[in-house]
């Protein structure tokens, strides 16, 4: 399957740029998702290396050949759109098969073709009916066939499962999950949806603003987030940020603000301690905080719980330090009463410090 | 008890005067022109001292050259006037549906032809035809080219012409709105998917637009049926019943030939050829909404 880099590139509609220079490499086989909030340029890479933007400046390759001059037919790609995009005066049997008839392949290849793939999302008793009489679900899995029968060496989705309700998206997730480790292609998809991000990327990359922010696996950008722009877009409920700044007194380096005062450990103290300015933003993820009654002042957060959101196995508890609002994942079975003030032990290896005004990891 | 009575006669209340209008303006003639289709008729008579004859009208037209000529002439104007108009019209539309500089200018001055009054136009197209001080053949003339008899010789031929310049535009703008509505998502699937630009129009612009193209063919088509002014100016229906069409036959047989009994005959049969061909477009209406609830239907079965 090819590789797929960009090279520099950029995006320009009249005066406005909206990508500033996008640079990319795509390995073999790789499940590439590019992630951001609405408007940060993701859907925009997408189709221009689809070939239905042009590329104002830089480069595509495609195993080291440029393509950007190239049509879309010419360069070996599938995709799949957010609405589907299915020909509606077409059945199902005649969508999936459209690519392979204006190609003349033979019509025994092209019966076999529909076939299996038909087979493989489970669409078999369907193929005479047309787009219109189909549910959301089913027409996802049409424009799924329709792209698995090119047989592309690349596949492109544009937020392929946004149109779907809640519960179905779930399930088409985890069929787009199975599939892509059956079809081994290079597969680029988009979306705004971080969880679907993280469970299906063997790479993300996060973009806003017609940046990329940082790329890397889930883990990678759930563990160690670049920028508090990144740290709070994965992640769900979102980390929290408290402004605070750094002291170092009694032979420890702390950080201190509004309700907090903790004191930093290993490598975390080494960092803080050499870098140049004072103010910073603390970020603790729900998660690595832990209701304990007894814990080390310096070790935690005490916070006045107002507002407990029951989940199921989890409750989120949103939570006051100080001026600012920090939320909790707990247990639902912990004992918290709302109007309580608590306190909170904070996971060490979950404390993640940013500069205030580059915002840019410590 | 009263409010109620009101508020149920409100609706009514408010169609009341178009549906007056429609009586007297409408129903009325209408109902008139029936009725007098059954006499023997001259316009000097009032329709009551007029002689009631049966189906001799009828029977009379059925058997008419005159008539079948006029008929002829009208089917084949119509034909070609839409099927030409559909051509160019939809031609027209694929290709100014893109981002052009100055396009909307261009789509305007598209339309133009359409606005102006029929009376002008058969005016406007007579001097251009016109045999020795018409545009076309002073112009054919410094090139070096024999004369043509315009309205002569090609007279239905130079009609049909003035038509289509008048009203490809209509069909123009309604295939646009219509290409225009098309999904975008679909037709960037079919690029992705391989189809040159041709195989677009012929796999997925077409056969989308087609419910919208039939209904404009068959409002072209009632309309190119009832087509007058333009031809009674520049041609009067001649050389000999050349252009005559239906609806300048039906005026003169009613004002040269004083025989308002049979142009109103004649009136009837071509009132029952379209409706013939509205009651066809609303068939085909009502069969494809049928259609869209039948697969609605469908699919909340299902879910």
């Amino acid at each position: 399957m090819p590789t797929i880099r960009l090279d520099n590139l950029v995006k320009r509609y009249g005066n406005v740029e909206v990508l500033h220079g996008i640079e990319l490499e795509m390995a073999d086989n790789e499940f590439t998702v590019l992630v951001g909030p609405s408007g940060c340029g993701k859907s925009t890479t997408l189709r221009m290396i689809a070939g239905l933007e042009d590329v104002s400046d830089g480069e595509i390759y495609v195993d080291d050949k440029p393509v950007s001059h190239l049509e879309p037919k010419e360069r070996d790609l599938a995709m799949v759109f957010q609405d589907y995009a299915l020909y509606p005066h077409m059945n199902v049997a005649q969508n999936i098969s459209f690519a392979l008839r204006l190609a003349r392949r033979p019509k025994s290849e092209i019966n076999a073709k529909v076939k299996e793939v038909a087979d493989m999302v489970g669409l078999t008793e369907f193929l005479g009916r047309k787009p219109g009489a189909l549910s959301g679900g089913q027409r996802q899995r049409v424009a799924m066939a329709r792209a698995l029968a090119k047989d592309s060496g690349i596949f492109l989705f544009d937020e392929p499962l946004s149109n779907l309700d809640a519960k179905l998206r779930g399930q088409m997730r985890a069929e787009l999950a199975l599939m892509s480790q059956r079809v081994q292609k290079n597969m680029i998809y988009v979306t705004h949806d971080q969880i679907e991000a993280m469970t299906l990327a063997d790479r993300i990359v996060v973009m806003h603003g017609g940046y990329i922010q940082q790329q890397g696996t889930p883990e990678e950008l759930f563990k160690r987030p670049v920028n508090k722009f990144v740290a709070g877009f994965m992640g769900m409920p979102p980390m929290n940020f408290l402004d605070g700044q750094i002291q170092e007194r009694h032979g420890g380096v702390f950080v201190t603000g509004d309700g907090f005062d903790l004191r930093l450990e290993g490598d975390r103290a080494a960092t803080a301690k050499a870098h140049d300015s004072r103010d910073v933003t603390l970020g603790i993820r729900p998660s690595d905080l832990t209701y304990e009654d007894k814990a080390d002042p310096a070790q935690s957060l005490t916070l006045d719980v107002q507002v407990s959101e029951y989940v199921g196995a989890q409750s989120v508890l949103l939570c006051k330090c100080g001026s600012a609002q920090v939320m909790v994942e707990v247990n639902s079975e912990t004992p918290v009463a709302l109007g309580q003030t608590l306190t909170f032990a904070i996971n060490q290896r979950g404390v993640h410090l940013f500069d205030r005004k580059t915002e840019i990891a410590l | 008890m009263r409010t109620a009575m009101a508020n149920r006669l409100t609706p009514y209340m408010f169609m009341a005067p178009a549906a007056i209008i429609m009586a007297i303006a409408l129903m009325y003639p209408l109902g008139y022109m029936v009725w007098g289709s059954f006499r023997e008729w001259n316009p000097s008579q009032n329709i009551g001292e007029a002689e009631f004859v049966g189906l001799k009208n009828y029977i009379f037209l059925w058997n008419d050259p005159n008539f079948h000529e006029s008929l002829g002439v009208t089917l084949r104007f119509a034909f070609f006037v839409v099927t030409i108009e559909m051509i160019i019209g939809v031609g027209l539309a694929l290709l100014l549906d893109r981002e052009i500089r100055g396009i909307s200018l261009l789509r305007t001055m598209f339309i133009l032809p359409m606005m102006i009054a029929p009376v002008v136009v058969g005016l406007m197209w007579r001097y251009m035809y016109h045999p020795t001080v018409g545009t076309f053949n002073r112009f054919l003339d410094s090139i070096g080219l024999p004369r043509v008899d315009w309205l002569g010789d090609y007279a239905l031929t130079s009609v049909i012409i003035a038509d289509i310049w008048q009203w490809t535009p209509f069909i123009f703008i309604l295939s646009l709105a219509a290409l225009q509505s098309l999904p975008r998502s679909a037709l960037e699937a079919a690029r992705i998917d391989g189809a040159t630009g041709w195989q677009q129009i012929i796999h997925i612009k077409l056969p989308l637009m087609m419910p919208v193209l039939i209904v404009t063919a068959l409002l072209r088509l009632i309309d190119a049926f009832k087509v007058l002014e333009v031809i009674l100016v520049m041609t009067e229906g001649g050389p000999g019943l050349s252009t005559e069409i239906l609806a300048l036959r039906i005026s003169r047989t009613a004002t040269e030939f004083r025989e308002l009994g049979v142009a109103a005959a004649m009136s009837n049969y071509l009132l029952i050829l379209l409706l013939l061909l509205t009651v066809g477009m609303f068939a085909f209406n009502r069969w494809q909404e049928a259609r869209a609830a039948r697969l609605n239907a469908l699919v909340e079965e299902e879910s």
